[in-house]
């Protein structure tokens, strides 16, 4: 079959791109977290100390690979082993890691950061023992468990092939002493010192898997969106092609058919991942079968849920993927034109997008006649203000226009009327960025993650009273209690967990006894709450509900645009209520009315800010109402009590 | 005739806003440095459609806030009432229409920071500082106010002080970053 030209065009663009093979390399995560934890200031010690050293070692900037509570993190690979990632790095860390690591070959113990790979198969020789104690109680054995091994493998004679380094972080909590060989990942956990000679004779001399021991769960993430960031530059687009990027949509555009690219994407089940969750092909077929001289995409990266990062931590760390994703999108649905719709608040996103779209169009993947297809399509960044409601369609349409961003009552759909009465598409920045991914690896594939109606794997990022706060990459379907326990090791200071909330001011609060719930679009609405954009706010038995669903209330009275009158004025007389009965001023009566103006709130709201701003509130009513009732039987000495247990952290208990 | 009455009308709204405004300057009073950087501005973005956001947001990069002499500039010549370009600025928390204090402090009070106690840091600051949360002192040194997730809610709560980002901050360490301040800025004078 002749090849089609844009696909043609593709690969000698592709041919043209360096192929590099670095020996050593340095990949710093410059994200706006790693960059104010210090990532910048490590970029130049490290430059300095390879010149004053003379180690020959490239140089890298990346986003962030989720890991939040470890920044500033920096990936190496030196020749003799393979990359190995270090977190919580400083600048004297950065000078040790180069003299000793690179120079000296020998890793640095308690700063390396063991990949989430578990193998079953020992493969090539393994030159690297990590070691930690991952249960938080009692003694750290770690250090008593480094010396063992090393006794033993001295006693075998291997001490020369073989380090064994203390690690910062496994990636397994609560399951006693870990110990993974690398480069192969095979993973011993709730090891014995007894266990350690055997590990040493079996495994590492003969090669053979210590059954009993043997980890044997995968890591629960599936990593899709999130597939390059922290590995590639997301300043260089030559980095993002030799990574695959723009390969499947050159692909779709060579089929020439924008039809089959719909059906590719409605075949995979993939649903907006801002929000409402509404199929994404679907979406583009209705935008495209309007008829219409010019149409619009939009990327909505307005991410207004205070406390998630998800949205932006995919634009720092792989803007290209969402391009991508834009431009399929445009082409699908028959777009001339794109924008991005970025919150100011996010500088280093704007700066990389503008960066991948410069670049972009130098290359000929944008602009006129692309890749020889006759097909014409610009994109322009347009920035948001600090007005959360812009994150809704036809407010953010608005603002891309110039004006206020007040919302107008739908339908006329954007898909019909969006932008300058034009039809116009409004995709979330993750599923614009999972759209590459299922170009290249077939619907099917992406289709078979999952369970029930939601496909594919969503983000989320995990903060609050969560051990360590991240960004977590999971199939649908995972349950809430296997995020927060076996990728986030569980709560901070073991406190007994109250709630999980999702969904930031539009979602609703999970309490302990459901977190065992798979996450589903379904499941979630069920529980009186959403997926939203994806923020999880991990709460303990030291939080208090009111306390919370007042801050989320308050957040969206002050963003209320005061269009309509439920919204605005309901919203502000609830929060009033709240804050009275926080002070243990409130009655039972006053519950009555919360109760009322929630449900003409839900109602009679123009727009979905006014719509969902009582979720909070409703579903803490649902599962902690005695918390509210706490406060009105206690009146105001409970409530001063209560506060001063807050403001120290404390239980109730502890402080009264 | 109706434009003018229009400019004035807005203007007087405007001038409750703006507390230090002065008396309506001609627009031949305006300091040319910002004239001509505001020229600039609309120049970049010239005949693109829906360009008001932006041209404000390119004033505000450079020149810290939307001076009231630039919004009616603007208005005369983009040839649209002043009241929309008030409009604009006045529903969007970003824009700043007074000069920001010599140095920011920024809370986060995004949830994450909420939770770990970030409303105890701006109690301390409002206290130590004597002003409330999104004002400036009168010697307009320090400008303190609260915004959502600074997106590093691994480190929560987090503060901004002059662009440097602090992680994990107790209420403890408040006092010391607004000494230091004074005390350079004494060192310096
Ligand atoms: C008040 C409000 C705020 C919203 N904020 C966002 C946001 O920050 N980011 C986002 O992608 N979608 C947001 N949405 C959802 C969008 O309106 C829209 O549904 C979404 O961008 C569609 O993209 P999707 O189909 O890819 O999910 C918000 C909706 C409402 C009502
Ligand atoms: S519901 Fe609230 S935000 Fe939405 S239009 Fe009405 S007042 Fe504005
Ligand atoms: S919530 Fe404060 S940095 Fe994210």
């Amino acid at each position: 079959m002749p090849e089609s030209v844009p696909v043609k065009a593709f690969q000698e663009l592709l041919d043209a791109v360096p192929q590099v093979l670095f020996e050593q390399w340095i990949r710093i995560g410059m994200d706006t977290g790693g960059i104010a934890a210090g990532a910048d200031r490590l970029w130049d010690v490290f430059e300095k100390e390879c010149a004053v050293t003379g180690v020959e070692a490239v140089l890298q900037r990346t986003g962030t690979c989720g890991y939040a509570y470890l920044d500033p993190l920096v990936e190496l690979k030196s020749s003799g082993h393979a990359p190995v990632l270090y977190g919580c790095v400083d600048e004297p860390l950065a000078v040790r890691i180069v003299r000793e690591h690179l120079l000296g070959g020998r890793l640095i113990d308690d700063f390396v950061v063991a990949p989430r790979r578990r193998s079953k198969d020992l493969g090539e020789a393994d030159n690297i023992v990590l070691v930690k104690d991952s249960s938080c109680e009692g003694e750290d054995r770690t250090a008593t468990a480094q010396s063992l091994l090393l006794k033993a493998l001295r006693h075998h004679g291997l001490q020369d092939r073989v380090q064994v380094v203390r690690a910062l972080d496994m990636g397994i909590y609560k399951e006693g002493l870990v110990v993974q060989l690398l480069p192969s990942g095979v993973t011993y956990t709730n090891v014995l010192n007894r266990d350690l000679e055997r590990i040493v004779e079996q495994s590492i001399r003969d090669r053979a898997i210590v059954e009993d021991l043997l980890f044997n769960e995968p890591d629960p993430q599936t990593r899709i969106v999130l597939r390059n960031c922290g590995s590639i530059d997301p300043e260089c687009l030559d980095d993002a092609l030799r990574h695959g990027a723009y390969a499947g949509f050159a692909r779709a555009l060579g089929q020439g058919s924008p039809g089959q690219t719909i059906d590719c994407i409605r075949e995979s089940g993939l649903r907006g991942r801002g929000g409402a969750g509404f199929p994404t092909g679907t979406k583009w077929k209705l935008t495209r079968d309007v008829e219409a001289d010019l149409r619009y995409v939009i990327c909505n990266a307005d991410e207004g849920d205070p406390g998630a990062f998800m949205d932006r931590s995919i634009l720092e760390g792989d803007p290209h993927s969402v391009l991508e994703g834009l431009m399929t999108a445009a082409y699908a649905i028959g777009a001339g034109k794109g924008y991005f719709y970025i919150r100011a608040e996010y500088p280093l996103a704007v700066k990389r997008v503008e960066l991948a779209i410069a670049a972009a169009r130098k290359r000929g993947l944008l602009g006129k006649n692309i890749l020889g297809s006759g097909w014409d399509f610009e994109v322009e960044v347009r920035l948001g203000a600090g007005a959360f409601v812009c994150g809704e369609e036809t407010a953010l349409i608005a603002s891309i226009e110039g004006k206020r961003g007040s919302p107008h009552p739908r339908p006329p759909y954007p898909s019909v009327k969006g932008l300058w009465g034009k039809p116009t598409c409004i995709n979330n920045v993750e599923t614009l960025a999972s759209v590459p991914w299922i170009l290249t690896n077939g619907a099917k594939a992406y289709e078979s993650l999952g369970s029930g109606n939601s496909r594919g794997t969503k983000v989320f990022a995990v903060t609050g009273k969560v051990r360590n706060p991240q960004l977590v990459e999971v199939p649908m379907g995972t349950t809430v209690s296997d995020i927060i326990y076996k990728v986030c090791g569980g709560v901070q200071d073991d406190v007994p967990i109250k709630g999980v909330q999702t969904g930031g001011p539009s979602g609703g609060i999970l309490p302990e006894k459901h977190l065992e719930t798979p996450i589903t679009y379904e499941n979630l609405q069920k529980l009186g709450s959403i997926m939203g954009s994806g923020g999880m706010l991990v709460m303990d038995e030291n939080d208090c509900m009111v306390d919370v669903s007042a801050f989320y209330l308050k957040f969206c009275v002050d963003e209320s645009c005061g269009k309509c009158a439920p919204c605005r004025v309901g919203g502000y007389q609830m929060l009033q209520l709240l804050l009275k009965i926080s002070r243990g001023r409130g009655s039972e009566d006053d519950l009555v009315q919360i109760d009322r103006i929630c449900e003409a709130m839900q109602s009679a709201s123009l727009c979905g800010l006014g719509q969902t701003a009582p979720n909070p509130v409703l579903s803490s009513l649902r599962f902690f109402r005695d918390e509210y009732s706490a406060y009105i039987e206690g009146g105001t000495s409970y409530a001063r009590k209560r506060k001063k247990a807050l403001s120290e952290g404390k239980s109730m208990k502890e402080a009264v | 005739m109706y434009k003018l009455r229009k400019i004035r009308f807005s203007y007087l709204i405007w001038e409750t806003f703006c507390m230090n405004a002065s008396a309506l300057a001609p627009m031949e009073t305006m300091d040319p440095e910002l004239r001509g950087m505001v020229e600039r501005c609309l120049q970049e973005w010239e005949g693109r459609e829906g360009n008001l956001i932006m041209i404000l947001h390119e004033i505000q990069n450079r020149h810290g806030f939307v001076p009231r002499e630039a919004s009616l500039f603007l208005a005369e010549a983009m040839g649209i009432p002043m009241a929309r370009i008030y409009e604009v600025l006045t529903f969007y928390h970003y824009f700043k229409l007074i000069a920001p204090g010599k140095h920011n402090l920024t809370v986060c009070n995004g949830t994450a920071c909420y939770l770990k106690g970030s409303g105890r840091l701006l109690t301390e600051l409002e206290r130590r500082l004597s002003i409330k949360d999104g004002e400036t002192t009168e010697d307009r040194m320090f400008h303190m106010e609260s915004v959502r997730c600074i997106g590093c809610c691994g480190m929560a709560p987090a503060m901004v002080v002059d662009q440097k980002t602090f992680g994990k901050v107790a209420v403890t360490d408040v006092a010391g970053m607004i000494e230091r301040i004074r005390l350079q800025e004494e060192s310096d004078a």
